[in-house]
């Protein structure tokens, strides 16, 4: 009692009032639920703050450029020049080579996807699904920079070059399309077409994985109701499944759209990075991606950095809505057929 | 009477079109697929061949030899890639755990359909100009190239990978688990880290994996965050940290601040140089790299699809 009346006397609390207080902490943490509950919900945070966070950071980063430059910068019609000596800076054949090589890219990839998911999801004998659902994905989790040094050293000679040839004899001959597919394609077979098919091979894989997912997610009551009415497997696929899963696959190939359009490496060791090259698929370009790949490390210009970053926000920027609208498509095929 | 005949006979011409059709298209399908192979195995292939006269013991214990030269090893790109990538986990596989044990206990609030929807958007973000944020994040900072900046870069391109696969994973397990826990009076927390993390924990490890393949293959991002060192030997940097009698801090201070290599980056700057040594000692690079990344993903995948088939 005496020791408890000192205690008071200099300060230190009493275990009895200590007690109440620690309980009382202990509840309000409820062991330690609080403080597990924050961490989690703090980490989810962190997620959705990074992409807000990565964007607004390219975008103060790239002001000098957007100060200097405006609209222009990204406008089709204005002086195309890229000239780090002369400070003049100017996207748009960095995006159009952007835009046609995966624009290229997807319309040769989407035939062979489609074909892919629905070999995989409708057709495949049962012991061989497994073993061919990995070698697709093998194809898609072969790093970039190897398809770039396969790219270069096998693929443009054997098959790149020869192709160009054949585009230049063809289409190239053919007064309106000359300005997109004439002139010689470079030996070494550097060209955009090169990127085109590179990326073709590498996105197939992205859009055949997602739609065999879609297809994969249609009830089998369709398919039976399709048989049962006669109609043979193929019609069946083509009248019933896909027009079902249309919204879903669509949403694929957005995805490997934006797929294409960010892929760096592969693209920018077969695409020969210039500046110049005028619209022809045959010569060399650049993309979006490659241009900073090839160029962020050696600017020493503020205004150099800071351009390349602003193309930085176009792919940012032009990634981010792809994949939105991809993802809002894909999302509403699996909530319908979930409703269903 | 005609008129009967004359449409038996057409619909049978039908009905043979059709299954002509059938036939033709679904072999289209198939077609396609082996088309789409092709690439696969010539490159497999090609690199295996190619690649596989340069590989030898040298080849992973010595740092590279002078440009022209023959000989010379990457050691400093399979430390750096190491280094980065073991920070890059350090980095996101802690937040990305919790980020998942949210998603699957907080099922439809307002933040996890924003955590899902981001982590889609990441996934899609370009890895250049994740690339391009670590640089003004990090190296305009700290105002050098460092292994810390290409860690972080690679933990943020991990991130989406390890929540979606654990977030599956975690939603595996079944709830009489986690509800028996806290029935018993165990605080969430602990139920979590005891009982419903262990119950994933083959899993998540296969989503890791999964991450870590990604991340050891991603060249852009580290262009301009590590940028490349040709003399990165951590067996130095420790034994010269020994001899200055400095601290284990000082060592891994050392280690993660300077510039560092990586297997992809040596093989981009390889393959792009006019030295014909270089550009074969590229094949053994890819070699190393390919293997490595399809092992890790072959072996998650047939790991993750056996997991599946036993809950269900």
């Amino acid at each position: 009692m005496a020791i408890n009346e000192m205690k008071k006397t200099i300060g230190i609390s009493t275990t009895k009032e200590r007690f109440p207080y620690q309980k009382k902490l202990a509840t309000w943490l409820q062991h330690g639920d609080r403080i597990w509950s924050l961490l989690l919900w703090l980490s989810g945070l962190l997620v959705v703050i990074l992409v807000a966070w990565i964007g607004w950071r390219l975008w103060i980063e790239s002001a000098p450029s957007r100060a200097e430059f405006g609209w222009e910068f990204i406008s089709p019609w204005a002086k195309a020049s890229w000239n780090p000596a002369l400070d003049k800076f100017q996207a748009w054949p960095s995006i159009y080579g952007s835009i046609v090589t995966s624009v290229i890219a997807i319309f040769l990839a989407v035939p062979f996807s489609v074909g892919i998911a629905i070999f995989l999801a409708e057709l495949s004998p049962p012991n061989l699904r497994a073993p061919l659902n990995y070698m697709v994905e093998m194809l898609a989790a072969i790093p970039s920079v190897v398809y770039g040094l396969w790219g270069i050293y096998v693929f443009l000679p054997l098959v790149v070059v020869p192709i160009g040839q054949s585009i230049e004899a063809t289409l190239g001959q053919i007064p309106g399309l000359a300005i997109v597919a004439g002139g010689h394609i470079p030996v070494s077979g550097l060209s955009r077409l090169a990127a085109a098919l590179i990326l073709t091979i590498m996105i197939t894989p992205t859009i055949a994985a997602v739609s065999r997912d879609v297809l994969l997610a249609i009830p089998n009551s369709q398919r039976e109701a399709s048989a049962a009415l006669g109609a043979t497997q193929w019609e069946t696929i083509w009248k019933v499944l896909i027009p079902n899963g249309l919204s879903g696959i669509l949403g694929a190939v957005i995805l490997g759209f934006g797929r294409a359009i960010g892929e760096t490496m592969a693209v920018t060791m077969v695409i020969g990075n210039t500046t110049g090259g005028g619209y022809s698929i045959l010569k060399p370009g650049y993309t979006m991606a490659s241009i900073i790949a090839n160029e962020f490390a050696e600017a020493v210009d503020a205004l150099h950095t800071s351009a390349l970053i602003e193309i930085g926000i176009v792919l940012f920027f032009l990634t981010l809505i792809l994949n939105a609208i991809a993802r809002w498509l894909v999302w509403r095929v699996k909530k319908q057929v979930m409703g269903n | 009477m005609a008129q009967d005949i004359f449409s038996q006979v057409n619909l049978q011409r039908v009905y043979r079109r059709r299954r002509l059709t059938n036939k033709i298209m679904l072999g289209l399908t198939g077609l396609m697929l082996v088309l789409a192979l092709i690439p696969l195995i010539w490159i497999i292939v090609y690199v295996l061949i190619k690649g596989g006269r340069h590989i030898n013991l040298d080849f992973f214990i010595h740092l590279p030899q002078p440009m022209g030269t023959t000989g010379g090893g990457i050691l400093h790109a399979i430390e750096g890639s190491l280094v980065m990538v073991v920070l890059a986990s350090v980095f996101s596989i802690p937040p990305a755990l919790l980020a998942a044990f949210y998603l699957t206990t907080h099922e439809s609030t307002p933040l996890a359909s924003a955590i899902r929807f981001s982590t889609d958007l990441l996934a899609g973000v370009p890895s250049i100009t994740v690339g391009l944020f670590g640089y003004a994040v990090i190296v305009l900072a700290q105002k050098h190239y460092s292994a810390l900046a290409g860690g972080v870069v690679l933990a943020i391109i991990m991130l989406p990978v390890v929540i979606r696969s654990a977030e599956e994973m975690l939603k595996l397990v079944p709830p009489d688990l986690r509800a028996g826990s806290l029935a018993l009076g165990a605080p969430e927390w602990k139920t979590a880290i005891k009982v419903v993390l262990p119950a994933a924990a083959e899993g998540i490890i296969t989503g890791i994996m999964l991450g870590v393949a990604r991340a050891t293959g991603e060249t852009a991002p580290l262009l301009f965050t590590a940028l490349g060192n040709d003399n990165y030997e951590i067996g130095k940097m420790i034994k010269q940290g020994i001899e200055h009698n400095q601290s284990i801090f000082d060592v891994l201070g050392r280690i993660f601040e300077q510039p560092a290599d990586a297997l992809p980056l040596t093989l981009w700057k390889y393959a792009q140089q006019p030295y014909p040594e270089r550009v074969e000692q590229s094949w053994a690079v890819a070699l190393v790299l390919m293997l490595f990344v399809l092992s890790l993903n072959i072996l998650a995948r047939v790991w993750i699809a056996r997991r599946r088939s036993a809950l269900q």
